[in-house]
């Protein structure tokens, strides 16, 4: 659903994504999901009087690292910053987060939407601590008591705010997913909407089409889920609309998503707002980047999928399609283009579409491509394909036969030379040899003979399968191909 | 063996004449004779403190002491986190709060072989000057019972004063080391901020507070900040750099380094028996060898503002954890906001709500700017003044407080307390060292203190200072009137 013709829709997000670090961002908690409740917690992430928070090094990486795949400007220094509130799952009532002074500023995500590219600005990513976990007996309303589960509390956060330059619901679920595969990309964050390792708030508003200033925006939150930012979203916009046209305006207000029943409701409004009290963290020094750090991570930067993607089909002549499903994972790619730079003295130019090809077709059938990780551990290593392949180009194979052995490799995880060899499965490529096997198969069907006398052609294709067959499939078929037509010819003549 | 200095302890026990075990049951006993009346303890640890005490003696008989603090009797502020030993802070909000870890400074402190006595009452959450403000009971000074200790460290000054603690440590956020020390005639130590961790002390005002140490004479004081300084990688505002021998630097004297005497710390109003036997030390120095110049520190008058915008800020911050939900108090309620209201309603005093008020109003959006930013900005410029200042001379000298210590009950206005720190808080706001070492007393016997005031991280340099003037007088032999 869009919105009426005559409104346009500002919407920007703020994402928040946990980041894949093994401690927590103040304290050497492991960060373990599922845990028993409060087993992964320590005076410092249960805020107990007299912590003291250090900031850990892997989490300001990665996020380094995501700034930097976003084009993101790392400021040379940043600061902590103390935002107040009291919620019981915050022990301290009052969260470590970055201000005035992000980690990154300024940076770019390009998003694909019907078909066409659209850049939207990133205005900051900055780094703060997660909060803990409230668990009521029953429902919140009926609970006679509430606990509070601090396993999460101090997780790393990654927060990354979008500028309002997205232009409809299509197009936040759009750079929602585009965002999330940067970052499972990149292997800074795991992407598990469900398990609230990325986290969506949108900030959405109308204003008359043509027009320059924005409309009062709404936050919601809740949104945890691509279908539930796009619904969401869908129902305020409607919402909205339906306000403006009938005069009322829009309240400056915070709404919550209830995806069961599909409406937003109102959290509260701008006078109720919190006045976060932010103040520089006074139990941290302000940090600085060197950087030679940035350098280091900027050099140290998987190309991006969607660079690659581009890559593939300029550089190796791929169709988009092929592009499209040989990078949807890292490891995917990684493995296409690690069978390409094996040797393969005698392919020809067309051998990136011929190894395309076996991935998408033999290696997908096996593997899942979006698993990193199997992928990445596959039984057949990119070295292994690429023998595989040199055997088809040398004849050693047929291309039938190559198939069989694809499988048997991915079950016994040996090379293909070790295979064919084995079981004796190289392809009959000696003309003297080959010629009597065809002189002997063409002896024993008269008849065969006797239509292809007649004009009858398929007749040939049936002396073709019977040389295969009594070479075990064997026979370099284009060399019987070869041979049945220079002896047909003879006897037709 | 009571009211001898650690470092005359360690001699004994090395000598065979005195056993740690001896000295901590002798201080034991003092403390249930004595503390009755002064109050400078809210928790004894009696069978702990014999344990370590028998370890002590263990390792003294082997030949093996861990140091010159391996059985010292020593008090703790209680805001210095013990694992398993109830931390109150000096409120009924943490009344029942038992850290289960101990704090850096404690740590060192048992590494070095001390013998932890007890934690010892403070203004509540270190915010006061008298130890009156305590949410248990108020602690009396040991030269006199009808005035107050000073404060927020009262309670350890007061321990050591009466011979109730060898040594002591407690936490100075605006003078709350200094101006106990001088009230109570005891060396008090304020390190440079970032010398001592932070990690596990209460917080206050997490940008002014730094522990240090009480002691019976500046050697002592040597001995128990080397023990407790250095870098410690769990507070990040702890400076990696190295910790020099302070007690082997004390004999080098003070000939050729150049005071300076700053015309701001001597006021209209000030007791004139202060002034006098101040102004009689720096004589004492000068005919020790040093040179005294005047120096100016115009911001001082701005210090205290700024002081009071900062500390209350940082402190409602700090102090917004304490509500019901994790540890300590809980008043119920029907509801989690009637619950954490009821709680910090009934586990505050009177003044740290006056400051929680204050820091939140000072923090809040549309007032930022005019109050924590300005206050920032003065922070800045007392900064710069007193590098400008120890660009020219190596120590400061000054007064520690413009008077001696007062009645209880007699600063009844919030102000007129907060006007007892001018003289300190400009250490704390620059964050450089200082030290008050006794220097006399008042017509009326009350204990004065000398302030003495060094570069950052040159607390060598003032122990230094501190020493040869201790040495040049005979201050520390005179002890309170009690039995």
């Amino acid at each position: 659903m869009s919105a009426p013709a005559h409104y346009e829709v500002v919407i920007g997000l703020e994402v928040h994504a946990q980041l894949l670090t093994r401690s927590k961002m103040f304290c050497g908690c492991p960060t373990t999901f599922g845990a028993a409740p409060n087993s992964q917690t320590c005076p410092v992430c249960q805020g107990m009087p007299g912590v003291l928070p250090v900031v850990n090094k892997k989490a300001i990486e990665l996020a380094m690292r995501t700034a930097l795949a976003f084009g993101c400007r790392v400021n040379p220094a940043c600061r902590f910053a103390r935002k107040h509130y009291y919620y019981p799952d915050m022990p301290k009532n009052y969260q470590i987060s970055q201000y005035e002074e992000p980690l990154a500023e300024e940076g770019r995500l390009e998003i694909d939407i019907d078909g066409a590219s659209r850049t939207i600005g990133i205005q900051r990513l900055h780094l703060e601590e997660d909060v803990g976990k409230l668990v009521h007996e029953g429902t919140l309303e009926t609970a006679q008591a509430s606990l509070v589960d601090f396993n999460r509390s101090g997780v790393p956060l990654m927060e990354t705010v979008s500028k309002p330059d997205l232009r409809s619901p299509e197009e936040a679920a759009a750079y929602l997913k585009a965002f999330r595969a940067v970052l499972v990309f990149l292997g800074v964050c795991d992407g598990n909407m469900e398990e609230g390792s990325l986290r969506c708030d949108a900030n959405v508003s109308l204003r008359p089409r043509g027009s320059t200033t924005l409309g009062t925006k709404v936050e919601i939150k809740n949104l945890n889920s691509f279908r539930n930012v796009q619904r969401a979203l869908e129902f305020e916009v409607k919402r909205q609309a339906q306000a403006l046209d009938a005069g009322e305006g829009i309240r400056q207000e915070t709404r919550l998503w209830e995806a069961d029943r599909g409406y937003t409701r109102s959290m509260r409004s701008k006078e109720y707002a919190h006045d976060y009290r932010y103040f520089p963290e006074p139990d941290l020094v302000p940090l600085r980047i060197d950087s030679r750090w940035v350098d280091e991570i900027q050099a140290a930067l998987p190309e991006l999928p969607r660079a690659r993607r581009q890559r593939f089909v300029a550089q190796y002549g791929l169709p988009g399609y092929d592009a499209d499903v040989l990078t949807q994972s890292r490891a995917l790619g990684d493995y296409y283009e690690a069978v390409l730079r094996e040797p393969a003295p005698s392919a020809g130019a067309d051998r990136p579409k011929i190894v395309s090809n076996w991935v998408m077709s033999e290696l997908l059938r096996v593997l899942p491509g979006d698993d990193e990780r199997a992928i990445a551990t596959s039984p057949i290593p990119p070295r292994h394909l690429a023998g595989l392949l040199r055997l088809i180009d040398d004849g050693t194979i047929s291309g039938k036969i190559a198939k069989d052995v694809f499988q048997k490799m991915f079950d016994s995880r040996e090379d293909a030379a070790t295979i064919v060899g084995r079981e004796g499965l190289t392809q009959v490529a000696d003309e003297t040899a080959l010629g009597a096997i065809v002189d002997s198969v063409m002896a024993a069907n008269p008849k065969a003979i006797d239509d292809f006398k007649r004009g009858k052609t398929v007749a040939k294709k049936s002396l073709f399968g019977q040389v295969m067959k009594a070479t075990g499939g064997k026979a370099n078929p284009t060399l019987v191909d070869r041979l049945l037509e220079d002896k047909l010819a003879k006897i037709q003549r | 063996m009571i009211h001898q200095p650690i470092h005359t302890l360690a001699d004994a026990y090395r000598r065979g004449d005195l056993t740690p075990t001896a000295v901590a049951e002798a201080y034991l006993a003092r403390i249930d004779a004595l503390d009755r009346r002064v109050r400078a303890y809210l928790t004894i640890v009696r069978e702990q403190a014999l344990a370590a005490a028998r370890e002590s003696e263990r390792r003294w008989r082997a030949g093996t002491p861990r140091g010159p603090l391996d059985g010292a009797p020593i008090a703790l502020k209680d805001v210095l986190c013990t694992r398993g030993v109830r931390t109150t802070a000096g409120s009924k909000i943490l009344d029942t709060f038992v850290p289960p870890y101990d704090a850096t400074v404690v740590e060192r402190l048992r590494a070095a072989g001390a013998v932890i006595l007890g934690k010892t009452n403070l203004d509540e959450f270190a915010m006061g000057s008298s130890t009156e403000h305590s949410g248990f009971h108020p602690t009396r000074n040991p030269w006199d019972l009808t005035r107050v200790p000073g404060g927020s460290s009262g309670g350890s000054a007061a321990a050591v004063a009466a011979g109730m603690a060898a040594g002591g440590f407690g936490t100075d956020t605006g003078g709350s080391i200094r101006q106990p020390a001088a009230f109570c005639g005891v060396v008090g130590m304020k390190p440079t901020y970032g010398r001592v961790s932070r990690y596990g002390v209460v917080a206050l005002a997490s940008s002014l507070d730094q522990v240090g140490p009480f002691a019976q004479d500046v050697t002592d004081a040597a001995h128990l900040l080397g023990a407790v300084a250095g870098h410690d990688r769990r507070d990040a505002t702890s400076i990696p750099a190295p910790v020099p021998d302070y007690a082997a630097e004390l004999a080098k004297g003070v000939a050729g380094l150049t005071l300076g005497l700053p015309d701001e710390y001597f006021i209209d109003g000030m007791d004139p028996d202060v002034e006098r036997a101040v102004r009689a030390a720096i004589e004492v120095l000068k005919g020790l060898g040093a040179r005294v110049e005047s120096v100016s520190l115009p911001t001082t008058r701005h210090a205290l503002a700024a002081y009071y915008v900062i500390l209350p800020a940082e402190a409602s911050s700090n102090l917004a954890r304490y509500d019901g939900v994790k540890f300590g108090l809980r008043v119920s309620a029907h509801d989690l906001v009637g619950m954490e209201s009821r709680t910090r309603a009934a586990g505050f005093g009177a003044e740290v709500k006056r400051r929680i008020m204050l820091g939140t109003y000072a923090l809040s959006a549309g007032y930022y700017d005019a109050y924590y930013g300005k206050a920032q900005s003065v922070r800045t410029l007392v900064r710069r003044e007193f590098a400008a200042a120890f660009a020219r001379v190596d120590l400061i000298v000054a007064p520690t407080t413009p008077n001696v210590a007062f009645k209880l009950g007699e600063k009844e206005d919030p102000l007129s307390m907060y006007l007892n720190d001018v003289f300190t808080i400009p250490g704390n706001l620059s964050g450089i060292t200082g030290v008050s070492v006794p220097c006399g007393f008042s017509v009326s016997g009350l204990p004065i203190g000398l302030q003495i005031l060094g570069r950052p991280l040159d607390e060598a340099r003032v122990l230094r200072a501190a020493y040869a003037y201790e040495q040049a007088t005979s201050w520390r032999g005179r002890r309170p009137d009690l039995p």
